[in-house]
C-alpha cells in the first residue's frame, strides 16, 4: 500500500500510465452494457462515418465500431491476462525451485530454460495456430501464449531469489532459526511483489503484441472481437482502399493506448525498483 | 585457443539442440493437432466435384505420401529429417506441383534483404545516437530525441507499419501500396532503384521501431558506464571527449549490445513478417498469409522450419563474433 | 626522507587550501540534504614533501583530495574558501580554471593515483594503447614514441615487458596498481595525489607500491599528497601527517611528532590502536561512531566520543593553533591557556 502511494506521488509515468489503464478498464466494463451482441451483423446502417449515434462509425458488416471496440478490448485483455497468469505462474514456480534448491537441480533446470529461451517463438506459434485454425478459442489462445512465455520470467525470478538468499537479512533469519517458508513469506515477498508487478506488465505487453500479430495473420479466434481481429477484418474488407479509415483507426488507436498505458506503468515500477533510487528514497525517509 | 572452446563449443551445442527441438516440434505439431490436414484437403477437393471411389482412394494415398504421413511415426520422423537435410520441403498444395523450397526460395531474398538491412542499420544508428545522448544528456537534441523515441518505442511494429501505410500511400500517395520492385529483375538501375522505392516504407517501419529500442538501451548503458572508474579516470586526465566517447565508452557499451542483437533477431523477424503483410511486400510474410488462408500446410511448415533454422543460425553467428569485440573472452 | 624540506627556494607551497568548505548538496523527493564533507580546512603543502592525510572512513579525506585536485562536480560544491596552486612561481586558483587550464595542468603538473585500481584501466584496450591515449593528450608524440616512453618507464619501475601488450584483466592486482601508478606519473608531474594506493592489496604488494612511490618522489622531487587510513603506510612514507575527523583537520605535524607525541585525543587513540611487535597489550578502540556529516555535533566534533571532553568542547569549535613549529592542533584541552596544565593528559 505504501508502495502504491509512493508510486502515484513520485512517479509521473506511473501516474499517467495508471490513468490510461483506468480508461482502458472503463472501456472493458462498458462492453457489458453494449446494446449489441459481439457477433451481431447488420445491426446498424453500414459504412457510416463517425457520428453522434455511432461514435466511431460502422463497418461494412453493419457493426458499430465503438461497441465492437469495447468487446475487443475486453477479449484482448482476457487473453493476455490468461497468458500472463499461466506464463508467470510457471515462471515463478520454476524460478523459485531453481533458486531455493540450488545445486544440480538448479543447473539442470537452468540448462533447460536456457535452451527454451533461444527457440524462436513466433514461428512455432504460427504453426500451432495454423494447425488449429478455426478451432481456437480465446481461452485456448491465452493458454498457448502462456505456455510459450515462461522461460525468460523464470530466469529473472531465479536471479531475484538468488540475490535475496544471499542478503544479510536472510542469513540473520536463517541463523535465528526461522523456517524456510516463513522466511520466504515474511522477508522475501515484500521485495518480490513490486518485481512481480513490473514483470506482469511486461508479460501483458508481450501477450497483447502476440495476439494482435496472430490475428493480423488470421490465426486467432476470428469469431470473437479482439483488437487484432478488428484490424484483420478492417484490412480484409479493404478499409483503406474504400475510404473507411475509421474502421482501422479505432483498433489501431486502442492498441497504441493500451500498450502505452502498460508501458508507462512498467517504467514507473522499474524506476522505483532501481537500487539506486531505492537507496536515495530510504535515505530520505530516515 | 583452448579457452575459446569453452565459449564456442557450448554455443554450438546449444545451436544444435535448438535445431533438433525446432525440427522435432515442427514435425510433431501438425501430427498432434486434431485437424487432419489430409481430411481437410480431401474435404476441399471433393467439395466441388464428385469423384469415383477409386479416385478418392488414390487421391488420399498420394496426399498421404505428399504430406509425408505414411508409415509409423518413427518412419515418418526419420524420413522427415532426411528430407530436411536436403532442403526438400515437399510440394505446395495450392501451387501444385511447385516445391515449397522453390516458393520460399524466391520470397526469402526479399525478407532477408529487408530484415538484414533494416536491423543492422537500426542497430548502428541507435547505438551511436544513444551513446551521444547518454554522454550529453542535457543538450537539447539529446532530450528531444529521447522524448520522441520513448513515445515511439512502445508502439508495436504493425501499428507503425499501418500508420506509415496510411500516411504515405493513402493520404499523401508518395509510395506504392504493394509490391517489391518494378520491371524485370536484373542489375539495371531502374530495377535496383525500384527496389529501394518499394522497400522504403517497410524498411522505415522496421528501422524506426528497432532504432528507438536500441537508442533507449544505448543511452541507459552509456549513462551508467559514464560513472565507471576508467571513464572517470580518463576524464580526469583531460582526454579529448571524442576519444573517450569512441575508444572508451562505445567500445565497452558495444559488448552487451552485440549479444542483444542476437537475442533480438527473433522479435524483429516477427515484426518483419507483419510489416510485409501490411505493405504487400513479396517476402515470407505475404507467402505465409496466403498459405494460411489456403491451408497449404507444407508451405506453412516449410516457413516455420526455415524461420527457426534461420533465426538460430543468425543468432549463432552474431554470438560467435562476440570474442572479436571483447578481449576478456578472447584471452584469459 | 626528502631534501625539499630544507630547500629555501621551494618555500612557496605548491598547493594550499584557505578556509576551504566543500559540501555535497542533494535534493531528492523534496528533501534537501547537505553533507559537510570538508568544513573550513586550511593547510599548505610544500613542494617536494610527502604529506599524508589520515582518518577514518567517511571523515572527508577523499572529498578533500578531490577538491584539492580541482575535481568538483555537482553535487559536490565549493561553498567557501579557495584552493591555490603554485607552479614555477605562478599562482592559480583551482576553482577558476578553464577547460584549457585543466588540460595543461593535468598529468603534466598535477596527477592522481586512484583508489581501487581494479577498473581504472579501459578493459578493452591494451596497456600500451591506454598509455598512448594519456600521453598524446598532453604531448605531441607519435605512437612509436609513446610506446618507447612507456616501455622505458615500466622497465624502470620493475614491471615485465609483457605488460605493454596485455589487457588489464590479464594482469594481477598488484601489477595493475603499479601500472596505474606508472600511468599517473609517466609525465613526471610535480604534484601527485594518491587516494588509498595500498588498500585492498596484500602486504607484500603493498611494500612494492610504497617503494615505488618513494622511488618516484625521490627521482623527480615531486610532491605527494597521500590518503590512507593505514597509519603504518604513513609512518613509512609521509614527511608530515594531517589528521582529519568529521570534515575537519584536528592535528598536523611531522610524522615523528605525530607518532611519538600526539596531542589531540583522537590522534592519541589512533596511535594507540596501532599494533606493536614488542608489547602484547589489549588494543583499545574508540567508543562510539563517527558523526554523520549532514548533522555534525556542535562545538568540537569529537566531543561526544572524547573521554577528556569539558564543557567548552560541546559549545565552541576549537580553532587550529600552532603549538610548536610545524605542529598544529585543534583542541581546547591543548590550546586553551586555562587548561594548559592538563596538556600532558594522555591515555
Amino acid at each position: 500500500m505504501q508502495t502504491l502511494r509512493d508510486l502515484v506521488r513520485y512517479s509521473p509515468s506511473f501516474r499517467y500510465g495508471g490513468i490510461i489503464l483506468l480508461v482502458v478498464l472503463l472501456f472493458l466494463l462498458l462492453s457489458f452494457f453494449s446494446p449489441y451482441e459481439s457477433d451481431e451483423r447488420r445491426a446498424v446502417p453500414r459504412n457510416e462515418p463517425p457520428s453522434v449515434q455511432h461514435l466511431m462509425g460502422t463497418t461494412s458488416q453493419g457493426q458499430d465500431v465503438f461497441w465492437m471496440l469495447t468487446f475487443a478490448i475486453r477479449n484482448t485483455l482476457i487473453v493476455a491476462g490468461l497468458a500472463v497468469v499461466i506464463g508467470r505462474g510457471i515462471g515463478v514456480v520454476l524460478g523459485m525451485i531453481s533458486g531455493y534448491l540450488g545445486g544440480t537441480w538448479d543447473r539442470i533446470l537452468s540448462a533447460i530454460v536456457d535452451s527454451f529461451i533461444v527457440i524462436p517463438r513466433l514461428p512455432l506459434l504460427i504453426l500451432i495456430a495454423a494447425m488449429l485454425r478455426g478451432q481456437i478459442t480465446l481461452i485456448g489462445l491465452g493458454i498457448m501464449l502462456g505456455l510459450l512465455d515462461w522461460a525468460f520470467p523464470s530466469k529473472r525470478y531465479r536471479a531475484q531469489i538468488l540475490s535475496l538468499r544471499e542478503r544479510d537479512f536472510t542469513h540473520t533469519a536463517v541463523f535465528s532459526g526461522m523456517r524456510t517458508f516463513k522466511i520466504v513469506m515474511r522477508e522475501h515477498l515484500p521485495f518480490i511483489i513490486p518485481f512481480l508487478l513490473a514483470d506482469v506488465v511486461s508479460g501483458f505487453l508481450f501477450a497483447i503484441g502476440m495476439e494482435v500479430t496472430l490475428a493480423i495473420l488470421g490465426l486467432a479466434d476470428m469469431g470473437s472481437q479482439s483488437i487484432g481481429t478488428m484490424i484483420y477484418w478492417g484490412n480484409y474488407y479493404q478499409a483503406l482502399l474504400t475510404n473507411r479509415v475509421w474502421v482501422l483507426a479505432a483498433p489501431i488507436a486502442a492498441s497504441i493506448v493500451v500498450v502505452v498505458g502498460f508501458y508507462l506503468v512498467s517504467i514507473g515500477l522499474t524506476t522505483y525498483l532501481d537500487p539506486r533510487t531505492r537507496v536515495v528514497r530510504l535515505q530520505v525517509k530516515n | 585457443m583452448k579457452l575459446l572452446k569453452s565459449f564456442i563449443l557450448p554455443r554450438i551445442v546449444q545451436y544444435l539442440i535448438v535445431i533438433f527441438v525446432g525440427v522435432t516440434l515442427t514435425f510433431l505439431i501438425p501430427r498432434l493437432s486434431p485437424v487432419n490436414p489430409i481430411d481437410s484437403a480431401m474435404g476441399r477437393l471433393t467439395a466441388f466435384q464428385t469423384m469415383s471411389p477409386e479416385a478418392t482412394v488414390a487421391l488420399r494415398e498420394s496426399l498421404t505420401d505428399l504430406y509425408g504421413m505414411n508409415g509409423s511415426m518413427l518412419e515418418q520422423y526419420l524420413s522427415f529429417w532426411r528430407r530436411v537435410l536436403v532442403f526438400d520441403l515437399g510440394p505446395s498444395f495450392t501451387n501444385f506441383p511447385t516445391p515449397v523450397s522453390e516458393l520460399i526460395g524466391t520470397s526469402i531474398w526479399w525478407t532477408a534483404g529487408l530484415l538484414g538491412f533494416s536491423t543492422i542499420l537500426a542497430w548502428f544508428m541507435g547505438l551511436i545516437m544513444g551513446t551521444l545522448a547518454g554522454y550529453f544528456p542535457n543538450k537539447w537534441w539529446s532530450r528531444s530525441a529521447e522524448n520522441t523515441l520513448i513515445t515511439i518505442y512502445p508502439v508495436p511494429y504493425y501499428i507503425l507499419a499501418f500508420i506509415l501505410l496510411m500516411l504515405f500511400t493513402y493520404y499523401w500517395p508518395i509510395f506504392p501500396l504493394v509490391g517489391g520492385a518494378r520491371g524485370t529483375p536484373g542489375f539495371t538501375w531502374s530495377y535496383i532503384s525500384s527496389i529501394f522505392y518499394y522497400g522504403f516504407l517497410p524498411a522505415l517501419s522496421i528501422i524506426i521501431s528497432a532504432l528507438s529500442f536500441r537508442f533507449i538501451i544505448s543511452k541507459a548503458l552509456t549513462s551508467s558506464e559514464r560513472s565507471s572508474d576508467y571513464v572517470k579516470f580518463a576524464e580526469m586526465a583531460a582526454l579529448p571527449k571524442r576519444k573517450i566517447l569512441f575508444s572508451y565508452l562505445i567500445r565497452n557499451t558495444l559488448l552487451p549490445q552485440v549479444t542483444d542483437l542476437g537475442l533480438s533477431l527473433g522479435t524483429v523477424f516477427g515484426g518483419a513478417l507483419i510489416t510485409e503483410v501490411v505493405f504487400g511486400y513479396p517476402g515470407l510474410g505475404t507467402l505465409l498469409l496466403g498459405a494460411i488462408n489456403a491451408a497449404d500446410f507444407n508451405v506453412i511448415m516449410g516457413i516455420t522450419l526455415l524461420s527457426i533454422i534461420g533465426i538460430a543460425t543468425a543468432s549463432l553467428l552474431v554470438d560467435l563474433s562476440y570474442p572479436l569485440f571483447d578481449p576478456r573472452v578472447r584471452y584469459e | 626522507m626528502t631534501q625539499a624540506a630544507t630547500n629555501p627556494k621551494a618555500s612557496a607551497p605548491i598547493v594550499k587550501a584557505d578556509a576551504l568548505k566543500a559540501y555535497y548538496v542533494t535534493n531528492a523527493y523534496g528533501v534537501e540534504r547537505t553533507v559537510r564533507a570538508v568544513d573550513n580546512i586550511s593547510m599548505s603543502i610544500a613542494a617536494g614533501e610527502i604529506y599524508g592525510l589520515a582518518g577514518e572512513s567517511g571523515c572527508g579525506k577523499s572529498t578533500l583530495l578531490k577538491v584539492l585536485l580541482g575535481e568538483f562536480q555537482p553535487p559536490l560544491t565549493v561553498v567557501g574558501g579557495a584552493v591555490t596552486y603554485n607552479f614555477e612561481g605562478k599562482e592559480q586558483d583551482a576553482s577558476a580554471m578553464t577547460a584549457e587550464d585543466y588540460r595543461r595542468l593535468r598529468w603534466s603538473k598535477v596527477s592522481y593515483v586512484p583508489q581501487g585500481s581494479m577498473h581504472v584501466l579501459n578493459p578493452v584496450r591494451r596497456i600500451q594503447d591506454t598509455f598512448h591515449d594519456f600521453i598524446s593528450t598532453h604531448r605531441d608524440v607519435t605512437k612509436a614514441e609513446s610506446f618507447k616512453m612507456t616501455s622505458d618507464y615500466l622497465r624502470d619501475l620493475g614491471l615485465p615487458e609483457k605488460v605493454m601488450r596485455s589487457y588489464p584483466h590479464q594482469l594481477s592486482g598488484g601489477m595493475r596498481q603499479r601500472a596505474t601508478i606508472a600511468l599517473a606519473t609517466i609525465l613526471f608531474p610535480k604534484l601527485i595525489f594518491a587516494d588509498e594506493p595500498t588498500t585492498a592489496l596484500d602486504v607484500v604488494v603493498q611494500r612494492g607500491v610504497i617503494g615505488l612511490l618513494k622511488d618516484i618522489q625521490q627521482k623527480e622531487g615531486s610532491t605527494v599528497v597521500l590518503i590512507t587510513h593505514d597509519l603504518g603506510v604513513h609512518a613509512n612514507l609521509a614527511d608530515r601527517i594531517g589528521v582529519l575527523y568529521a570534515g575537519k583537520l584536528v592535528e598536523e605535524a611531522p610524522t615523528r611528532t605525530i607518532l611519538k607525541t600526539p596531542k589531540h585525543p583522537y590522534t592519541q587513540f589512533l596511535i594507540n590502536s596501532l599494533p606493536d611487535f614488542e608489547e602484547r597489550t589489549v588494543r583499545e578502540t574508540i567508543p562510539g561512531r563517527p558523526p554523520a556529516l549532514d548533522n555534525p555535533p556542535p562545538g568540537c566534533r569529537f566531543h561526544p566520543r572524547c573521554p577528556l571532553a569539558i564543557d567548552v568542547c560541546s559549545q565552541v569549535e576549537p580553532p587550529m593553533i600552532e603549538i610548536a613549529p610545524k605542529h598544529r592542533v585543534a583542541c581546547h584541552l591543548v590550546t586553551d591557556v586555562s587548561t594548559v596544565k592538563d596538556s600532558h593528559a594522555s591515555l
